[in-house]
C-alpha cells in the first residue's frame, strides 16, 4: 500500500526536511504547497492519502485550510496533522476541534513525525 | 565530509537570510508608521510570522541561540500584535537591535558553524521593552455576532482579536461571499483583496468547496469596515461574487456622505527631468553614506559592546535609513506620470493606419491611469506604436477575410495597463488572425537566419519573430515596414529592463504582454563574487539561490545543466563568460557550487558563483562608450566600501547561454 502526503508550509528548508522524513519511510511519496493557495489548487489534482500543514502561513491559515477539507467531498476523510510551535497552543487546540487527527510541536524529532504519520494512517 | 549536514544548512541560511531581508524592509515600514501615528496591523502581522518562521525553522536546524533570541523576540511581538504592548521607537528600534543579532548568528553559521555571538544583553533589552510599554490588559467586548460559528471557529487567536478590535473600533462587520474558478482564483481573489483592502481591514479568508468542487472554489472573507454596508456593497459587486451579507452593524459608524467639496485647484510645478536625475543621484550617493554609517555603527559595537554612545549610533543610524527611505520614495513619486498620456497619442496614431490600410479596426485603452518613471513612459512609446501598427497591419484581417471567419466585421485592439507589484504590466491584445509558429519557423529558416535541422518547441519558434530581419508578411506594407521591426521592439523593452512575452492562437488573436519596471532609477541586486570579481543581479530576475554538489551537473548537447525539480536549467559560468581567473578561494569549497536561479519571460538560467555576499540597493550608472557593448552587462555600481561592480544583463546572458546552439 502506498500513501501519497500533502505537505503545506511556507518555509521552503521546513517543507523540504518534512519530506525528507516522510519519503524516508517505505512506500511513501509526498507532494510539497508553499502556500494555502498552493494547497487549494493541488487537493483536487492528486489523490492523497494525508495531510500534514502549518498554521500560520500568509495567504489562507491552516484552520481554514483544514475546515475546507473537511467540507471537501473528496477529502473529509483524509487524515490531517497539524505541525505548530509552542506559541500557537490555542490555534493547534482549535485544529484538533476542527477534525485534525494529531500534532506536533515545532521542533520536533523525524521519528516523532513518522510515528504520527503510522498512528494517524493506523499502520504500525 | 557531511555533505547532507552542509547542503541542509545551506538551504537553512538561504532562507533565514530572505526572511531577516523581508523583516528589515517591514521594520522600516512599521517604524515610517510609528512616526506618522498610524500602524498598519497587518505589518506588525507580517512581521511576526517572519520571527515565528524563524524561530521554528532553526528550531528544527538545531540552532538555539537563533531560536532562542527569536522566541524571545516572537513574544514581544507576539505582544505588540495583540495589543498588549504599545508600539513606540524605543520599541521598535529594540526589534530592530535584536534582528541585527539574529543576522550576526546567522553569519556565525555560515562562517564556522558555531553559533559564537552572545545575545543575552538582546534578550535583557527585549524583557525591558515588553514591561515598560506594557499596557493594562484591556478587557475584551464580547458581542453577539450573527456570524456563523464555522466562521468564528476557524480564526486564529490573532484574527479573533482583530474582529474584536474593529468591533470595539465600532466598524461595521460584513462577510463577502465569492466563487472563482479553480485555475485562476489565487489571481481573482487577489485582485479582490486588494480592492476590498482600500475599504477595510481583510480578517479572515475562508475557502470551501461546497457539495460540488467541479463548480469552482468560495470564499468567505470577513472584512472590517469603516464605510457603511450598502456602500461596501455596491462598489464591490460583481458577477463572481455571490453574496454579501453585513454581520455587525455599528449604529454609530457614520456612512460616508457623498463628498461634495470643491477639488481645488492643482498646484502643479513643471520641472525639467534632470534636475529630478540629480536628486536621484544624490540620493544615490546617500544610500552609499547610509551603508558606511552602518558599517562604522558596526565596529563601534564590537568594540565596546551595545552601550551607551553605540546605542546612540546605532539608533541615529537607523533614522537616518528611514528617512533616506522616505526620501527616495519621494523623488521616485515625483518622476511618475500615468501611461495615459502616451495612450492619447496612440489612439490618433491608431485611427490614421487604420484607414491608410483600409482596415475597420476600434482601439479600447484600459488602466490609463497607472503611473510609470516619465523616462519608462517616453522609452516605450515608440515599440508600442509600432507593435499596435503591426497588429494593424499583420494581425487584424481584411474585413472579408473577417467576415468569411465569423467574425465582426470591426477588429478589436486592446491596449491596457495594470500595476504588478513594483512593476507595469503593458499588453496589447488583438483579435486577428494569430502567428502560426510553424510558418515563422519556415520564414526564419528561408531568411537564414535558422539552420533547417534544429529542433524548436513552439515557443522557442515564437521568438524568432524578435530576431533582427524578421518579417512574416507576405508583402512589406507601408505601414510596418519602416524600417522597426519587433527586434528593435524587444531592444527597446530589454534597454528598461522590462520582458516581453507572445500568447497567440491561430484564428483567434494575439497578445504582446510587456512587463516593465515602474522606475530604473534605484533597484535591488543580489551581489556575487566570482574569482575576485563582484557582480550584481537585479532581485528582479533572481528566482532563488541554490547550493549543489558537482556531481548533480550533467551535460546535454555540450551545454551544463542541473535538474531542478523535475525540470531542466541551462546553466552559465560567469568565470567563463567573463574570462575571469579563479582566485582559488572558491567560497563554496571544492564540494559544492552556487547557483543563482534567474528568469525573464519565460527563460530560465543558473548563473554559477563562487559565493553569495548579499542584498543591496543600487543605482546604476551607464559605463563609457569603450564598454557599453559588452554583452551580458547592463551597467555599473558603486558599493559603500568604495568598490565599482558591474550589474549583470539577465536577459543577455539567457539569450547568450540559450539561443546559441
Amino acid at each position: 500500500m502506498a500513501f501519497h502526503v500533502l505537505i503545506v508550509e511556507d518555509s521552503r528548508a521546513m517543507r523540504g526536511l518534512i519530506r525528507a522524513t516522510v519519503e524516508q519511510m517505505p512506500d511513501f511519496t509526498s507532494f510539497e504547497a508553499g502556500s494555502g493557495f498552493d494547497a487549494l489548487k493541488a487537493l483536487p489534482a492528486h489523490k492523497f492519502d494525508l495531510i500534514i500543514t502549518d498554521i500560520n502561513m500568509p495567504d489562507i491559515n491552516g484552520l481554514e485550510l483544514i475546515s475546507f477539507v473537511k467540507g471537501h467531498p473528496q477529502y473529509k476523510e483524509t487524515p490531517l496533522i497539524v505541525v505548530s510551535t509552542e506559541k500557537s497552543e490555542e490555534d493547534r487546540k482549535r485544529g484538533m476541534t476542527l477534525g485534525a487527527s494529531g500534532y506536533l510541536v515545532k521542533p520536533f524529532k523525524g521519528n516523532e513525525l513518522q510515528d504520527m504519520v503510522r498512528k494517524v494512517l493506523g499502520i504500525e | 565530509m557531511q555533505s547532507k549536514d552542509d547542503k541542509s544548512k545551506a538551504e537553512f541560511l538561504a532562507e533565514a537570510e530572505d526572511i531577516l531581508e523581508d523583516l528589515n524592509q517591514h521594520l522600516l515600514q512599521m517604524e515610517t508608521m510609528v512616526d506618522a501615528g498610524s500602524v498598519d496591523q497587518d505589518i506588525v502581522n507580517a512581521i511576526f510570522r517572519g520571527v515565528h518562521s524563524l524561530k521554528g525553522l532553526s528550531g528544527m536546524f538545531g540552532f538555539d541561540g537563533i531560536s532562542s533570541l527569536a522566541h524571545k523576540l516572537e513574544s514581544l511581538l507576539d505582544a505588540l500584535r495583540l495589543g498588549k504592548v504599545e508600539i513606540t521607537l524605543d520599541v521598535t528600534s529594540a526589534i530592530a537591535a535584536a534582528m541585527d543579532r539574529l543576522k550576526d548568528l546567522s553569519g556565525d553559521i555560515g562562517r564556522g558553524g558555531v553559533e559564537s555571538s552572545g545575545y543575552a544583553d538582546m534578550v535583557a533589552m527585549i524583557d525591558e521593552a515588553m514591561v515598560s510599554r506594557s499596557l493594562s490588559e484591556k478587557k475584551t467586548i464580547t458581542e453577539d455576532l450573527e456570524i456563523d460559528n464555522g466562521i468564528v471557529s476557524v480564526l486564529t487567536e490573532y484574527e479573533e482579536h482583530r474582529l474584536k478590535e474593529n468591533i470595539k473600533a465600532r466598524n461595521n462587520i460584513v462577510l463577502v461571499k465569492a466563487r472563482f474558478d479553480l485555475a485562476t482564483f489565487d489571481k481573482d481573489l487577489t485582485a479582490l483583496n486588494d480592492k476590498l483592502r482600500g475599504k477595510g481591514e481583510i480578517i479572515s479568508t475562508l475557502p470551501s468547496s461546497g457539495i460540488n468542487p467541479e463548480e469552482g472554489i468560495e470564499f468567505n472573507l470577513l472584512i472590517g469596515t469603516k464605510d457603511a454596508f450598502e456602500k461596501i456593497a455596491s462598489e464591490v459587486a460583481a458577477p463572481r461574487i455571490s453574496s454579501i451579507e453585513i454581520k455587525y452593524r455599528n449604529t454609530a459608524a457614520k456612512s460616508e456622505a457623498a463628498s461634495s467639496s470643491l477639488r481645488s485647484l492643482s498646484k502643479t510645478v513643471r520641472v525639467d527631468i534632470k534636475r529630478l536625475d540629480r536628486l536621484m543621484n544624490i540620493v544615490g550617493e546617500l544610500v552609499l553614506v547610509k551603508s558606511m554609517m552602518l558599517q562604522i555603527s558596526k565596529e563601534l559595537r564590537g568594540m565596546q559592546g551595545f552601550t551607551g554612545i553605540a546605542i546612540d549610533l546605532y539608533k541615529t543610524s537607523r533614522e537616518f535609513d528611514r528617512k533616506l527611505g522616505e526620501l527616495q520614495e519621494g523623488v521616485i513619486e515625483v518622476r511618475m506620470v500615468p501611461i495615459g498620456q502616451i495612450f492619447t497619442r496612440l489612439a490618433q496614431a491608431v485611427r490614421k493606419y487604420a484607414a491608410e490600410l483600409k482596415k475597420d479596426v476600434e482601439i479600447e485603452m484600459l488602466g490609463e491611469d497607472t503611473e510609470l518613471d516619465k523616462l519608462v513612459v517616453e522609452d516605450i512609446s515608440d515599440p508600442l506604436m509600432h507593435m499596435i501598427r503591426n497588429a494593424i497591419d499583420h494581425g487584424v484581417e481584411s474585413v472579408e477575410e473577417r467576415a468569411r471567419r465569423g467574425k465582426p466585421k470591426r477588429g478589436h485592439i486592446q491596449l491596457n495597463a495594470f500595476p504588478k507589484g513594483n512593476r507595469v504590466v503593458i499588453t496589447v491584445d488583438d483579435d486577428g488572425g494569430g502567428i502560426d509558429h510553424e510558418k515563422v519557423k519556415r520564414r526564419a529558416i528561408e531568411k537564414g537566419l535558422l539552420d533547417p535541422g534544429v529542433t524548436l518547441t513552439r515557443r522557442e519558434m515564437l521568438d524568432l519573430v524578435f530576431l533582427p530581419g524578421f518579417s512574416t508578411s507576405e508583402k512589406v506594407s507601408d505601414v510596418s515596414g519602416r524600417g522597426v521591426g519587433m527586434d528593435v521592439v524587444k531592444k527597446n523593452v530589454a534597454k528598461l529592463s522590462g520582458v516581453i512575452d507572445i500568447d497567440t492562437a491561430i484564428g483567434r488573436g494575439t497578445k504582446f504582454t510587456i512587463t516593465l519596471p515602474i522606475t530604473l532609477a534605484i533597484i535591488k541586486a543580489l551581489m556575487v563574487k566570482v574569482g575576485r570579481e563582484k557582480f550584481a543581479v537585479p532581485l528582479s530576475s533572481v528566482l532563488e539561490t541554490l547550493m549543489v554538489t558537482h556531481d548533480r551537473i550533467t551535460t546535454i548537447e555540450k551545454r551544463e545543466v542541473i535538474s531542478l525539480r523535475g525540470e531542466t536549467l541551462p546553466l552559465l559560468r560567469l568565470d567563463r563568460v567573463f574570462g575571469l581567473d579563479d582566485d582559488g578561494t572558491g567560497g563554496a569549497g571544492a564540494d559544492f557550487l552556487y547557483i543563482v536561479v534567474a528568469g525573464i519571460a519565460e527563460k530560465r538560467i543558473g548563473f554559477v558563483v563562487d559565493r553569495l555576499v548579499g542584498q543591496q540597493e543600487i543605482v546604476i550608472k551607464n559605463i563609457g562608450e569603450k564598454l557599453k557593448n559588452i554583452p551580458g552587462i547592463a551597467g555599473a555600481t558603486e558599493t559603500g566600501d568604495n568598490d565599482v561592480v558591474l550589474v549583470l544583463d539577465v536577459e543577455s546572458l539567457i539569450d547568450e547561454a540559450t539561443m546559441r546552439r
